[in-house]
């Protein structure tokens, strides 16, 4: 699905600092509807301070963030209302321990959208389905591989409806041999049009599923640009050593 | 040897009276231990500072009293306030608020051997915090408190014992009556430990089987198993 000129969410300037550290330096950025933009950068440069100040997991100290049309940041906005919107995928899956996958998916309808119990089933069923995990609707978090637990959270976000997706290092925590299946799933979400910023070390898929790329170092968006441009022909010489680093690591960018 | 067959035959009604008064005492106290100990460990893990630290006062204060001192201090000065209220009420809530204080550290623990992160991804599902506390606290921290707490159930059941002091007539106290009353001291009392023996092991065993009826796989401390497998 082509991005449209509709935006979904934009960031002002956005500032976050833990202690004397300012760990987000005034950070911008737009997203349109249906874009999938990919956040890459070292470790420790805080990224994933962005992706859960987006949703106020985090509270940031200034600048200000729209979903749409409302303003996440006001003191006024209803929160819970905001994150009912937006799906979060961690790295380590963080799934309900004590409830069946079925269950971890249809909890939010439940007890946050109040859907009856059957349109709960329903709906949860369709998402794991989604995922391709019919079948284990009925096992417990801890009976499953990681790929499969990631793919439940997955289903778990989406089954709120949710208008944009945050994922933060979604594979970083998988064995190698599972982390396609779950690069596959957020692959087939991007071509659907789901709206989504995913940090990610896995530069072959930000560069084949993402319409954006953002660079950041150390609280700072270093380069901006189509994934062309900052795979083929980085404008910093920061964002050239740190591919060059990373296709070190990680044996090129064509996972 | 059997006319003290038919002593302890004949005492035995009065002995399951008296179990059943050291049950209900149980059953009691632990329900409001219950309450208060899951309120004081949920103040102290999510409370905010001065409450935290209110609720740590109160826990280390009941913790700190001996549990006979603590009866006799309720029940004289109960009375002494000009408020009535009969022994066993009283013993109830003195071995309540000093089992909810216990209670509420078996609660505090095994609230914090939650990992954070499911508490992170409720919230961001738009869940408020107390729909996380009910849906996602509570069912894991209760279950990974029933060991906890079945050792309690075995501690108090014994403490009820100390309600003789203040006149309850529960199981300690009948048997020292029909001791007394019989001279067979030794007899009685075996019959006596023997009970509290089945109370126990009744009490324990039922948790136990609940444990495992609630039992889920991977969640912390649940299987003796899966535990057994790897040390
Ligand atoms: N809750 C916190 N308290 C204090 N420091 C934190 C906290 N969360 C993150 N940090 C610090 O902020 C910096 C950026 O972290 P993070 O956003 O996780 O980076 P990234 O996701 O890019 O690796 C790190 O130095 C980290 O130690
Ligand atoms: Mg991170």
């Amino acid at each position: 699905m082509a991005v449209s000129s509709k935006i979904i969410v934009r960031v002002e300037d956005l500032h976050k600092r833990y202690g004397s550290e300012e760990i987000l330096k005034g950070v911008s950025f737009t997203v349109r509807q249906g874009e999938a933009l990919a956040i890459i950068g070292p470790s420790g440069t805080g990224k994933s301070t962005l992706l859960r100040c987006i949703n106020r997991l985090t509270e940031p100290d200034r600048g200000r963030i729209w979903l749409e049309e409302t303003e996440i940041t006001s003191p006024h906005t209803d929160i819970n209302k905001i994150r009912q919107q937006i799906g979060f995928v961690f790295q380590d899956f963080n799934l309900f321990a004590h409830l069946t996958a079925l269950d971890n998916v249809r909890l939010g309808l439940l007890k946050v959208k109040k859907l009856p119990k059957k349109e709960a089933t329903e709906r949860a069923m369709h998402e794991l389905a989604r995922v391709g995990l019919a079948e284990h609707a009925q096992k417990y978090p801890a009976q499953l591989s990681g790929g499969q637990q990631q793919r439940v959270s997955i289903a778990r976000a989406l089954a709120m409806d949710p208008k944009l997706m945050l994922f933060d290092e979604p594979t970083s925590a998988l064995d190698p041999e599972l982390i396609g299946e779950v690069l596959q799933v957020m692959q087939k979400l991007a071509e659907e049009g789901m709206t989504m910023i995913v940090v990610t070390h896995e530069m072959g898929f930000a560069r084949s599923v993402c319409d954006q790329v953002i660079f950041m170092e150390k609280g700072v968006i270093v380069e901006q640009g189509p994934p062309e441009q900052i795979f083929t022909n980085p404008q910093q010489p920061r964002t050239r050593q740190f591919l060059g680093k990373i296709s070190e690591l990680y044996g090129g960018a064509g996972r | 040897m059997l006319d003290k067959l038919l002593l302890i035959w004949e005492s035995l009604p009065l002995l399951i009276r008296g179990a059943i008064v050291t049950l209900e005492l149980t059953m009691s106290l632990l329900a409001i231990g219950f309450v208060l100990g899951l309120i004081v460990a949920l103040g102290q893990v999510y409370g905010p500072r001065p409450i935290a630290m209110l609720m740590s006062g109160y826990e280390r204060f009941f913790r700190a009293m001996p549990i006979l001192v603590l009866l006799i201090v309720f029940f004289y000065g109960l009375a002494f306030l000009g408020v009535s209220l009969p022994a066993f009420g009283t013993a109830v809530l003195v071995f309540g608020l000093h089992s909810s204080a216990y209670q509420s550290q078996i609660f505090r623990g095994s609230i914090q051997a939650i990992k954070p992160g499911q508490i992170l991804a409720a919230r961001a599902l738009g869940m408020t915090r107390l729909q996380v506390i009910r849906y996602i606290t509570l069912p894991q921290a209760l279950r990974l408190a029933i060991p906890g707490w079945s050792n309690e159930y075995s501690g108090v059941l014994k403490d009820t014992s100390f309600a003789f002091a203040i006149g309850v007539t529960e199981l300690a106290r009948q048997g020292w009556q029909i001791a007394t009353r019989t001279r067979e001291m030794f007899l009685v009392f075996i019959s006596v430990a023997l009970i509290y023996l089945l109370l126990t092991y009744l009490g324990t065993w039922l948790l136990e089987l609940l444990e495992r009826y609630l039992s889920v796989p991977g969640l912390a401390g649940q299987r003796r198993e899966e535990h057994g497998r790897v040390v």
